[in-house]
């Protein structure tokens, strides 16, 4: 792997993290719970849905052959689509959304702190913005996981068990690939085992005053480094790219 | 050969001051400090520009007035290019921006020096129709990407506050 294809994929992986992050949370549009959650969840897409602009335009230029942000997109298969197994999950009830946001944004926070200070202009510039919007989506799921821990009997156990059930998917967020090792050399990228351990400080606080169990780090799935995924990002994409693959270069 | 320039650099940024931001329509671009710089070219000139958030959806139609504004007043080429660095925060807007917010019925941002992220409802936010600072968060989140919306418990009601960024 050449540093510069290297550089490539790692800002892929970066886009395609807000891509399908964002693009489940739009699911939420005109299901929220409330009127305010149906503007929270569609507000904080669009955060994921802008960033994912901006690192898959940077990818773009970096590859060099003349694409844009939207072919990196939209016609792209599944095997080269790099974003963590998390972020396609599907949204399931309010507190699996919840609790998908607190994990994300958790790992969002102090990755786009430290990735700030990239020595990659473009990166560092992105992240910069990144790292003042994930802290907005790190307050509001932190205290729906307040309300839903302590709320009633049932949003206690929902959340629990969304926590539960996600956690095997945590392990990946931190996994260093062959371009993280490459890019961490160069002062681009970010040394992932050392925000697992503020990640999980972080996570623990917060499901602790929320009174819910940290599960144990049990056998974690792999495999979103190397384009291999879950059953559900074909569907996402299947939906997604569906106009651009029907109707080639389609504009508004 | 080196085609003379049609407009100097301040006379495009005269241009520029004029255009407005599409979702708070009492301030420019400019006293956004969303209008970055002006590169002269030799065919026209290029404009840099910065979002205030990644996601701000007005930033489609900001380059798309750009672009036909200068085209109107003679400049032949425009390429408006999007810069992340330095990344555009609220501490930039000049005393009188913010008054104009609040004129206009959006508590302005405080600077982010005073702001602690992880306690939002800390913050005394007044209300910019009564002044009141008795007023309580209703979410982070509002109508556009840039504002919380909060309540104000004197006059009862409903504001924009724009977010520390
Ligand atoms: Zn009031």
């Amino acid at each position: 792997m050449t540093p510069q294809e290297a550089l490539f994929k790692y800002t892929l992986r970066l886009g395609d993290n807000a891509l399908i992050q964002g693009h489940r949370l739009s699911e939420w549009c005109s299901k929220g719970p409330i009127l305010e959650e149906d503007l929270a969840l569609t507000n904080i897409a669009l955060d994921n849905i802008g960033l994912a602009q901006a690192f898959l335009k940077y990818a773009a230029d970096i590859e060099g052959k003349g694409k844009t942000e939207d072919d990196l997109a939209y016609k792209r298969p599944e095997r080269q689509f790099y974003n963590h197994q998390i972020t396609e999950l599907p949204i399931g009830d309010f507190a699996v959304t919840i609790a998908k946001q607190l994990l994300i944004s958790a790992f969002e926070v102090p990755l786009f702190s430290a990735l700030s200070h990239s020595t990659d202009e473009t990166i560092a510039g992105i992240a910069a913005k990144g790292v003042k919007e994930s802290r907005y989506h790190f307050v509001h799921s932190r205290d729906w996981c307040y309300r839903l821990g302590e709320g009633t009997e049932l949003s206690h156990s929902k959340l629990q068990q969304a926590i539960h059930d996600l956690w095997a998917y945590t392990g990946e967020l931190f996994e260093m690939a062959e371009e993280d090792t490459i890019l961490l050399v160069a002062g681009i990228a970010v040394d992932l085992e050392e925000l697992r351990p503020l990640w999980k400080e972080t996570v623990a606080t917060v499901l602790t005053e929320a009174t819910i169990q940290i599960p144990e780090d049990g056998t974690m799935h792999t495999g979103s480094r190397n384009g291999v995924h879950t059953e559900h990002l074909g569907h996402i994409l299947a939906e997604m790219q569906y106009l651009q693959r029907a109707y080639p270069d389609a504009t508004w | 050969m080196v085609i003379p320039a049609t407009h100097s650099k301040e006379e495009i940024f005269g241009l520029l001051a004029t255009i407005y931001d599409p979702e708070i329509p009492v301030v420019t671009i400019q006293e956004m400090g969303m209008l970055r710089d002006v590169i002269l070219t030799e065919t026209g000139c290029e404009v840099i520009i910065t979002p205030t958030y990644t996601g701000c959806p007005a930033m489609g139609i900001i380059e798309h007035d750009i672009i036909e504004l200068l085209k109107q007043n003679g400049v032949p080429e425009v390429r408006v290019t999007t810069s992340y660095s330095p990344s555009w925060t609220t501490d930039w807007m000049t005393s009188e921006t913010k008054e104009k917010l609040k004129n206009y019925g959006i508590a302005a941002p405080i600077h982010s020096s005073c702001v602690n992220w992880l306690q939002p409802k800390s913050l005394a936010i007044s209300c910019p129709r009564c002044n009141s600072s008795d007023t309580t968060l209703i979410s982070q989140f509002g109508s556009t990407a840039c504002k919380a919306l909060y309540s104000c418990n004197s006059c009862k009601e409903p504001f924009d506050y724009f977010k520390c960024h």
